[in-house]
């Protein structure tokens, strides 16, 4: 990234290795600044250096970066879901993560995905296209895919089970929103966001139109890249520290 | 291990296999988490020597004392009132039950969706892996928590288990249902004995547990200094050990780890720099070796400087009044000392909510971490109180549920740092 414009981008899935998965990235490109995010920084950090911010931090400085007058983040990532209230100024007010297990996160809708026998990009617009919707109780990945598999076997068509399944997550996700008291705007980002069907329940069940950038998966990558940079991103202090150390170091 | 150790393990009827893979484990675990630290205050050899031989010496000791005649007292809990055990001639010992190690052992009889403390503890008992279980004569269970109070019944099966009954609400009327449980209490541990108490013995107990309080008491003031002069893991493990350590020893060791953190403070010295954010932890206790929450904590730049909590605060605040009396008056005082601890198990505890904004302040900090075991639902629903209380008064708050497994250790990391992020 530079000067705001993104240079180079690439998006690869973590691996079993993700140290030499960064190692590989990192070869044959050169930078002037580096950041590291997201589960496994602490581990990629004490080897190829660089900073480390947490992902709740990226995604703010990301999200405020691409829209200016965002005060809430939504991201359903892989492996969590999160929401982040950010003040006037951009800086994270208070946050909230799902506790300890994969309902409301990609993962969940990833092996839904696989229950149904779609791929994740064409779960979306299956559940958009149901006529009708069958209720989904539970949330626990494990006990939904087996509610799942209970109703293929009652008939359900899958479309509909699928409608379930998003409002079923879209209910978990608005909950986690509306205990922090979101404020707009609202940008969805993260992976999930790619899920037009989970956008546009999101936004009915929370009254608000919810905004997704384009390529919402890489709003963190963004910010730890703008945080890298350095510059006027109205981030929390520790980010403007953050980018200060940078640039004298 | 010494041949010692082991003979007295076989005595016991330690599960040797299972306790060797326990003891194997916590070496590497106490190398990563403790003995890896810069700075630690010398004072903490002892307390790494008792860690070290944690099933050794103090076990002896307790066996030596049972050997003699005397009796060991299991618990569970700081509404468990020590001192008509000590006044008794008897030892109290407070249990661990903080270890992964026996929650899937515990899972054979107890449900999954149990908390992990509960679990924990059973699990020690059911695979025989607790030599300080093993010991004791009684078990003194409490009713905390409706979770404990139906396992105790099936512990019961295992070994004797006396359930004390706490009440769950502050009325004029709950405190003489609880008076009434100290005196019941105390019968229990006179027949247990066969010792009397007297007023005399129960005036010396009281004294002796009130000094441990003081000197815990001491060393949580010394963490109000900045530059914080000792490690909030450091100082969690010695409220630890002092539950299950001789007290008299506990007190000496303490002291003198306490006059050496007071030059600390003095010279202006300190584990952590002096901007490094204060962190109150709030909530669930921590019994030994749990060690989570202040590990990933203060390896992500934060420390740990007080616990408003069994194993802190609520454990030593309170001292039991000492002007003595006769055994009921004194029990009266034990009973009102005991009725200020400011447990979620009762409802309503805005007392608790006071104790956490003061303590805060009193302590400067940046933020508190509300602490909750998964299916801990007194903290748990506590902790929308808790947060709001907070709110009010501006101090930021970041709720954690877990339990003492290791798989969301990358979840915990990604909001403790942005915690800090937040609050730095």
């Amino acid at each position: 990234m530079f000067d705001g414009s993104i240079l180079d981008l690439a998006i690869l899935e973590t691996g079993v290795n993700p140290l030499r998965r960064c190692q590989q990235l990192l070869t044959d490109r050169s930078y002037e600044g580096l950041v590291v995010t997201g589960y496994g920084r602490h581990l990629v950090a004490p080897t190829i250096g660089g900073r480390v911010v947490s992902e709740i931090g990226a995604y703010a400085v990301g999200a405020r970066y691409l829209y200016p007058d965002c005060r809430t983040v939504i991201d359903v990532g892989g492996q969590d879901s999160k929401v982040i209230l950010l003040s006037d100024e951009g800086e994270v007010q208070k946050f909230e993560m799902n506790d300890r297990c994969a309902a409301g996160t990609g993962k969940f809708l990833e092996v839904m995905a696989n229950t149904l026998e779609v791929g994740i990009e064409e779960l979306g617009d299956l559940a958009l296209s149901a006529s009708k919707v069958v209720q989904i109780n539970s949330l626990c990945t494990v006990f939904a895919e087996s509610e799942v598999v209970s109703l293929i076997a009652r008939g359900e068509e899958s479309s509909a089970i699928a409608l379930g399944l998003h409002q079923a997550i879209a209910t978990r996700v608005a909950g986690m929103v509306r205990r922090i008291r979101p404020k707009e705007r609202v940008v969805f980002a993260g992976g999930a966001a790619l899920n037009r069907c989970l956008h546009q329940l999101i936004s009915e069940k929370l009254g608000i139109e919810v905004t997704v950038p384009h390529k919402p998966q890489i709003v963190g990558a963004i910010g730890a890249a703008l945080v890298a940079r350095g510059g006027e991103v109205g981030g929390g202090q520790v980010i403007r520290e953050t980018v200060n150390t940078l640039m004298s170091t | 291990m010494t041949t010692d150790n082991v003979q007295m393990w076989t005595e016991l009827g330690i599960d040797l296999e299972r306790h060797d893979t326990l003891l194997n484990a916590l070496g590497p675990i106490y190398q990563d988490i403790y003995l890896s630290q810069k700075n630690r205050p010398e004072g903490m050899g002892f307390f790494d020597f008792v860690v070290g031989d944690i099933h050794g010496i103090r076990v002896h000791e307790l066996r030596k004392h049972a050997i003699e005649g005397n009796k060991v007292v299991a618990t569970y809990c700081v509404f468990v009132p020590e001192e008509i055990v000590w006044a008794a001639d008897a030892i109290p010992v407070g249990l661990c039950a903080g270890t992964q190690f026996s929650v899937p052992i515990a899972e054979e009889v107890l449900p999954r969706n149990t908390c992990a403390l509960i679990k924990s503890s059973f699990g020690f008992k059911l695979g025989r892996i607790c030599p300080y279980v093993q010991t004791s004569h009684l078990i003194v269970g409490e009713t905390t928590c409706d979770g404990k109070k139906k396992m105790f019944e099936i512990l019961g099966e295992y070994q004797p288990v006396y359930v004390i009954e706490v009440p769950n609400k502050k009325t004029d009327f709950s405190r003489k249902l609880w008076l009434s449980e100290v005196i019941a209490f105390k019968g229990v541990i006179e027949r247990l004995t066969g010792n009397g108490i007297t007023a005399d013995k129960l005036s010396q107990a009281t004294k002796l547990v009130n000094e441990r309080r003081r000197t815990l008491q001491r060393l949580s003031n010394l963490r109000k200094a900045r530059p914080v002069p000792i490690s909030g893991k450091d100082a969690l493990l010695v409220t630890q050990v002092s539950f299950y350590d001789d007290a008299t020893r506990c007190i000496q060791q303490v002291n003198a780890l306490c006059d050496e953190v007071e030059s600390r403070v003095t010279a202006g010295e300190g584990v952590f720099p002096a901007d490094a954010p204060r962190i109150l932890i709030s909530g669930s206790p921590m019994a030994i070796p749990n060690w989570k929450l202040h590990h990933i904590l203060e390896t992500a730049g934060a420390v740990v400087v007080c616990e408003e909590s069994c194993i802190g605060t609520r454990n030593f605040s309170d001292l039991v009044s000492e002007n003595g009396g006769t055994v009921e008056e004194q029990l009266g005082a034990i009973a009102e000392r005991y009725m200020n601890i400011h447990c979620a198990c009762f409802t309503p505890n805005d007392e608790r909510l006071d104790d956490i904004v003061r303590l805060a302040k009193e302590y400067q900090v940046d933020g508190v971490v509300h602490y909750n075991l998964q299916f801990c639902h007194t903290y748990a629903n506590e902790a929308v109180k808790v947060e709001r209380a907070l709110e009010k008064e501006g101090i930021p708050l970041l709720r954690i549920e877990t339990d003492y497994s290791d798989e969301d250790v990358g979840q915990l990391r990604t909001r403790v740092d942005a915690f800090l992020e937040m609050i730095r």
